[in-house]
């Protein structure tokens, strides 16, 4: 099969949805001329013009409440926030407007609308440009949280996230524009939902998302030499949750390590270990236990923004004492 | 206006060292030495030199992700600023900010921002506070054309008129918004009109002139420190790189950018003001050999530094 990078299976997924659908439209800052900050909408706007790849001004807020009214009344928006990091300044329009309005309006409108967003750290671009901030928005009911690890998951993930009648934050890693990987020529989706298990194990679960996967499959390779079997969960999804996949592989391996690239109080590892706890408690012989960003903002030095987030030889280190 | 020899050389020595600085860091984000990114102010200088030099020592500003003309106008140790890009434990910020975060609070410069309109907020409140304590300060607020296109643009500028607080926000208009241009990201080119919605005196500068950012910061300065009088001033400039290490600039033209760089700030001035007979030749390109060697030094202090220790980490979150 042929191998692309992640950021252009993300573009071949946007132009396969401009074509199909007429009512699918992209905005957002500099991705029309610029092709995006991270190059992801490269051409598109040459192909399809103002009309369909909008450059939007500066006003994050905007950018989603106007991407939500439009999917209120006909059309598919995909609009881009550049940074996670400016999720908050749009925060409002996600969290009381885009997530809620179905529910409110007891079922009687549906909002289409994929707002696209990248984050995580390793450029040291400091406190405002490196943040993990999906454990917030996992805590929006009405809301899909999506953070595709690979090319193959990305494009899938990112079809299905367009064609969601349902607002879906679908989550980019920086780390992993250039990263590369089998994607197929012909047309496949993934559904919204589905973990996946990365590599298959019996001695211990590793359960992760994003570049983290890309980490802990270092460490599972590296721990193979030592006779010690990890298996990978990639969760691809973080709401809703595939509890399935997650217990299915606690009943096979019976200890748990989540690794995760946000910071660790009130983060995404918390929500999954207490899933594990509810439905998977007695199957464990070894506490779950988690690895995650530090509790700090994310410094500029690079040799304390390598300290700040897991890495595989911390990985490796962490999954040796839920072993022992 | 009238220019002493001594002001000349202090205006001329801030560009300077802003245009050298930012050359060098774009030669050491080459290098690999600097990792990350910068958005450079080269091309800008007249602006925060202009504005800054017609503030006290304890007046304050806020700066923007283009930062660092601002801290070394505000009397920003280029050391210490160039040590803070590498990520280096003797930065201004102990190497925890970088270039998106540069400050020097003991300096007034309340901080570089990595969101756009970022300290807008901040600015207005700071002016609250130099009222309400009676202090005489006066803030200046920097960002860019394309933060006026921010929802805290526009709540601040009204809190500000409303309240009568003493700041001037200054809006670097230099055409761009990263990629979009201002005629396609805002309804209103003429950003200075934005101001009338809170009948705040407003007004446009030549931003690559630093007499003219001087004269015109300089008197709406005054205002907000005698009258409380907030005001908008946009300075129209240029930014001479890219937005960032990457960018290949296909939104603008090559000539566009030829005839912003025929006005470029700093030898205009510097022939100016011989031609007015304040400065002779000798001293400019004395001037510039002086500066070079300060900008060397800093480069060597700034790789040569330690990076920060791994405890700190977990320093300075709470106070
Ligand atoms: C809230 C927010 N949105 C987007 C960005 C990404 N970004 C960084 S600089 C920039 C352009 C800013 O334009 P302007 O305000 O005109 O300042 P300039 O860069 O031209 O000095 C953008 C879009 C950001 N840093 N913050
Ligand atoms: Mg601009």
């Amino acid at each position: 099969m042929r191998e692309i990078s992640y950021r252009q299976a993300l573009n071949e997924a946007l132009n396969e949805e401009l074509v199909r659908d007429q009512t699918v439209f992209i905005a957002g800052e500099d991705v029309a001329i610029y092709g995006g900050a991270y190059g992801v909408t490269a051409d598109l706007w040459k192909k399809y013009g103002d009309e369909r790849v909008k450059d939007t001004p500066i006003s994050e807020s905007a950018i989603v409440g106007v991407g939500l009214g439009a999917a209120l009344t006909g059309m598919r928006p995909v609009v881009e926030i550049m940074y996670i990091d400016f999720i908050p300044l749009a925060l409002e329009q996600i969290n009381n407007q885009a997530a809620k309005i179905r529910y409110m309006f007891g079922g009687k409108c549906t909002v289409p609308l994929t707002i696209r967003t990248e984050g995580g750290a390793g450029r040291t671009l400091g406190a405002h440009h490196s943040q993990s901030l999906e454990s917030w928005l996992i805590h929006i009911p009405g809301l899909k949280v999506v953070m595709p690890a690979t090319p193959y998951d990305a494009k899938g993930l990112l079809k299905s996230s367009i064609r969601d009648n349902n607002p879906v934050v679908f989550i980019e890693h920086k780390m992993l524009y250039n990263s590369k990987g089998p994607v197929p020529e012909e047309e496949y989706l993934i559904p919204i939902g589905q973990a996946d298990i990365k590599r298959q194990g019996r001695d211990v679960t590793v359960i992760t998302y994003s570049r983290m996967v890309l980490f802990s499959l270092q460490a599972a390779a590296t721990l193979e030499k030592e006779g010690v079997s990890v298996e990978v969960v990639d969760l691809r999804t973080l709401l809703p949750m595939d509890i399935d996949t997650i217990v299915a592989s606690v009943r096979k391996t019976h200890r748990v390590l989540i690794v995760e690239e946000d910071c660790k109080t009130g983060g995404t590892g918390a929500e999954i270990g207490m899933l594990i706890m509810e439905h998977a408690f007695d199957e464990l012989d070894a506490p779950v236990k988690r690895l995650a960003g530090a509790d700090v903002p994310m410094p500029k030095s690079p040799v304390l923004e390598k300290l700040a987030i897991p890495d595989p030889e911390r990985i490796c280190q962490a999954i040796r004492e839920v072993l022992q | 206006m009238a220019v002493d020899k001594q002001l000349a050389l202090k205006l001329l020595k801030q560009m300077m060292e802003i245009r050298q600085f930012e050359d060098k860091i774009m030669e050491l984000l080459a290098r690999n030495i600097a990792e990350g990114g910068s958005h450079l102010y080269a091309g800008m200088e007249a602006v925060a030199v202009g504005a800054i030099s017609v503030l006290r020592p304890d007046d304050y500003i806020t700066s923007t992700h283009r930062g660092h003309g601002h801290a070394i106008a505000k009397d920003g140790d280029l050391k210490a600023l160039m040590a803070e890009i590498l990520g280096k434990k003797t930065g201004v910020c102990k190497g925890k900010g970088g270039s998106l975060h540069l400050a020097d609070v003991s300096k007034g410069n309340l901080g570089a921002n990595g969101v756009v309109g970022g300290s807008i907020g901040m600015a207005t409140g700071a002016a609250l506070s130099v009222k309400m304590r009676k202090t005489n300060q006066v803030v200046v607020c920097f960002f860019g054309d394309g933060a006026t296109n921010q929802g805290i643009f526009y709540e601040s500028l009204n809190i500000a008129a409303l309240w009568k607080l003493p700041v001037v926000y200054v809006c670097e208009n230099n055409f761009y918004g990263m990629s979009v241009s201002v005629k396609r990201a805002s309804a209103v080119e003429d950003l200075s009109r934005k101001a009338l919605a809170f009948d705040m005196p407003a007004e446009t500068v030549n931003g690559m002139d630093v007499l003219a950012v001087r004269e015109a910061v300089g008197r709406r300065v005054e205002e907000a420190r005698n009258q409380f009088q907030p005001s908008l001033v946009v300075a129209n400039t240029y930014r001479y790189y890219g937005h960032s290490r990457s960018d290949p600039r296909v939104y603008r033209t090559r000539e566009e950018e030829k005839f912003w760089k025929e006005r470029d700030p700093i030898p205009n001035f510097a022939s100016r003001m011989i031609e007015q007979g304040v400065l002779i030749e000798q001293e400019v390109t004395e001037l510039e050999e002086q500066v070079r060697q300060s900008i060397e030094e800093a480069t060597r202090y700034a790789i040569d530094s330690p990076w920060p220790e791994p405890e700190e980490l977990y320093t300075d979150l709470y106070a």
